[in-house]
C-alpha cells in the first residue's frame, strides 16, 4: 500500500476514506502551537509581572495550562483541531472516524511527554515511521489518527484541459484514480518522467511512444473527470 | 442507471444535507429526520461505488458521508454528570479495581522514602550521597523554624508559590504517567527518584532537629499529594504492562483497551495533584497555629482519602 489513506468501516455498512497526515505536516502545525504557546505566556507575563513576585504564580499557572491542558481540551471541543492544525488543514480522529472526546483527547497530549524523548520528539517521529497510520505514541494508546480535513483536498484538484479521450476498457475506481492523479501532478513532474509513467498502462495507450501516451492519458482524465 | 440521472434524482437531497451540517437557518429539514437522511447518503454512496461513479462524486458522497458520520456519533452525553459519578465513587472504585499496580506503585514510592527517613537517623552524613550542598542548604532555610512562613524562601507570596506547585507537581505526576508507555521503565524511575528525595529531605531536616516545622508544613498537604504521584505511576504502570504483557490481544489493541482506565486514573490524579497545591500554598506555610493542630489535620487528611479510597462507590456499579 503506497497510499497514505485508511478506510473505515461505519455501522451503515459503508467504507469512509480518511487521508492520514505525515510527520512534516504535523510538525509544520506542532511549530505553529508552540509559538503561539509561547506568544500566549510572554502576553499574559507582561501583564501579571506588573503584580510582582504573585504574577510568577499566575505565569506559571498560566504555562502549565497552555502546555498540558490547552490542546486537549481544544481538541475535544473544537472539531479535533488545535490552531496549528487548522492552519495545516489537519484535525484528530479517532480510529473508528468518529470525533475525539476528553479521555481521547487528553491521553494523546499527556503522553506527548513519552513522544518527546529523547529530544524533540524522536520517539514519536520513529513510531510514526513504522506504523502505516502514522501514529506518535499517544496516538497508539489513545486509538487516534490524525489526518487531512476532507475540503483542502477537494479544493487542491485541476487537471490540465485536453479533449475528452474514451478509455479502450472499462476502468475500476482505483484505476480512473490513478489516471487523474497522474493528470494532477503532470504538471509538477518533469515531462520525461509523465512520458516515462504515460507508456506503462499498456491496455490504454498500446504502444504509443511517451508525449502522445501521455496526452492520450491526459485526455482519459478528461473524459473520467466529466468533460464529455 | 446513468450518474447524470443519478445525480439528478438525488442532488436535492445531497444539497439538503450539506446545508443542514453547515449548520443552515433555519435547517433545510427537521433534525429528526437527520438519521434517517444520513443512512439515504450512505446508500447513494454504497451505490455511487459499486456503479463506478466518477471519482469525483464518490470523494464529494465520501466527503458528505464522513461529515454526517461526524455529526450523528458526536457525543451528547450530561458530562457533568458523569463527572459527579466518578468523583463519588467512580474514582476510587477504578483504584481498588487496580489494587496490584497501585500497591506495586506504592512499594516503589514509599519504600525509598521510609527506608531513607530511617536510614537518615542512625547516619545522618549518607544525605550527602544523595543531595548537593546548596540542596542541603537550600532546604534547611525553608524550614528553618525562625521563619513566618514555611516552605518557601523570606520573599516567595503564597500565591507564586501556588503557581510554582501546580507548574512543577503536577508535571512530575504527568511525567510518572507518560513515563509508563516506556515498558513502564519510566514510571518506575520517577516514583523511586521522587520517594528517595522526598525521602532524604524528611530524613535529613527531622534528624538535624527541625522536624516540628517540616513535618507541620507537610502534613496538609501530603496525603493528596504523595498518592496522586503513587497513583499517576499506577497509571502508567498500566500502560507499561500492556506494552510488555499484552495477554491475548495484540500489542496496539492491548495499550489502547490499557489506556482507558489509565486516563481515568489520571483525572483523578490530576485533581488530587491540584487540591494538594492549593493546601500547600495556602494552609501549609502558615506558622500561627500550633504544630501539634497542623499535624493533627493532616493526618486527618490521610484517614478520609483511605477512607474514601475503601468505602466510596462500593454500592453502585460503576
Amino acid at each position: 500500500m503506497l497510499d497514505t489513506t485508511r478506510r473505515v468501516a461505519t455501522p451503515e455498512g459503508i467504507e469512509l476514506t480518511l487521508h492520514l497526515a505525515g510527520p512534516v505536516p504535523r510538525a509544520a502545525a506542532w511549530a505553529i502551537d508552540l509559538a503561539l504557546r509561547i506568544a500566549v505566556v510572554v502576553a499574559i507575563s507582561f501583564v501579571a509581572l506588573q503584580l510582582g513576585r504573585a504574577g510568577w504564580g499566575i505565569v506559571l499557572l498560566a504555562w502549565f495550562f497552555v502546555e498540558w491542558l490547552l490542546p486537549a481540551w481544544l481538541e475535544a471541543t473544537w472539531r479535533g483541531q488545535t490552531p496549528g492544525k487548522r492552519a495545516m488543514g489537519l484535525m484528530v480522529l479517532n480510529d473508528d472516524g468518529t470525533p475525539v472526546r476528553w479521555p481521547a483527547a487528553l491521553t494523546r497530549n499527556l503522553l506527548r511527554a513519552a513522544d518527546f524523548l529523547p529530544v524533540l520528539y524522536g520517539l514519536g517521529l520513529v513510531a510514526m515511521l513504522v506504523n502505516r497510520d502514522f501514529k506518535r505514541l499517544g496516538d497508539l494508546a489513545a486509538g487516534t489518527v490524525v489526518v487531512y480535513q476532507q475540503e483542502r483536498r477537494a479544493a487542491a484538484k485541476k487537471i490540465p484541459e485536453a479533449a475528452p479521450v474514451v478509455p479502450p476498457i472499462p476502468l475500476q475506481l482505483a484505476e480512473q484514480r490513478a489516471l487523474l492523479e497522474l493528470a494532477e501532478r503532470s504538471a509538477t513532474l518533469t515531462q520525461e518522467r509523465v512520458e516515462e509513467l504515460a507508456e506503462l498502462p499498456t491496455p490504454l495507450v498500446a504502444n504509443l511512444d511517451g508525449a502522445r501516451a501521455a496526452a492520450r492519458l491526459i485526455g482519459m482524465a478528461n473524459y473520467i473527470a466529466g468533460r464529455q | 442507471m446513468r450518474q447524470a440521472s443519478f445525480e439528478a434524482e438525488h442532488g436535492a437531497d445531497w444539497q439538503a444535507f450539506e446545508k443542514f451540517l453547515d449548520g443552515a437557518q433555519p435547517p433545510p429539514f427537521p433534525p429528526a429526520e437527520m438519521p434517517a437522511r444520513y443512512r439515504r447518503l450512505c446508500q447513494s454512496l454504497a451505490l455511487a461505488m459499486d456503479r463506478q461513479y466518477s471519482p469525483d462524486l464518490i470523494d464529494r458522497l465520501n466527503g458528505l458521508g464522513l461529515r454526517g458520520h461526524h455529526a450523528l456519533y458526536r457525543n451528547r452525553r450530561r458530562e457533568t454528570q458523569a463527572v459527579r459519578e466518578f468523583l463519588l465513587g467512580g474514582f476510587a472504585a477504578l483504584v481498588r479495581s487496580e489494587w496490584r499496580l497501585v500497591g506495586a506503585a506504592a512499594i516503589l514510592f514509599f519504600g525509598p522514602l521510609l527506608l531513607l527517613i530511617g536510614l537518615l537517623q542512625q547516619f545522618p552524613e549518607f544525605v550527602h550521597y544523595l543531595l548537593a550542598p546548596e540542596q542541603i542548604a537550600q532546604f534547611q532555610q525553608m524550614y528553618d523554624p525562625a521563619n513566618k512562613q514555611l516552605g518557601m524562601r523570606a520573599a516567595d507570596t503564597n500565591v507564586m508559590m501556588f503557581g510554582f506547585y501546580i507548574w512543577n507537581n503536577v508535571r512530575i505526576g504527568f511525567q510518572t504517567f507518560a513515563g509508563g508507555l516506556l515498558a513502564g521503565v519510566g514510571s518506575v524511575w520517577f516514583l523511586a527518584t521522587n520517594g528517595v528525595i522526598i525521602g532524604s529531605v524528611a530524613g535529613y531536616l527531622t534528624q538535624v532537629g527541625y522536624a516540628a516545622t517540616f513535618w507541620s508544613f507537610v502534613a496538609g498537604h501530603s496525603s493528596l499529594e504523595l498518592v496522586a504521584i503513587v497513583l499517576s505511576g499506577a497509571a502508567g504502570l498500566r500502560l507499561g504492562l500492556a506494552v510488555i504483557a499484552p495477554g491475548k490481544l495484540s500489542r496496539k489493541s492491548a495499550l489502547v483497551a490499557a489506556a482507558k482506565p489509565a486516563v481515568r486514573i489520571m483525572y483523578g490524579a490530576a485533581i488530587m495533584f491540584l487540591a494538594a497545591a492549593f493546601v500547600e500554598a495556602f494552609w501549609s506555610p502558615h506558622t500561627v497555629l500550633p504544630p501539634a493542630l497542623k499535624i493533627a489535620v493532616g493526618l486527618t487528611g490521610w484517614a478520609l482519602l483511605l477512607a474514601y479510597f475503601v468505602f466510596a462507590g462500593r454500592r453502585a456499579a460503576y
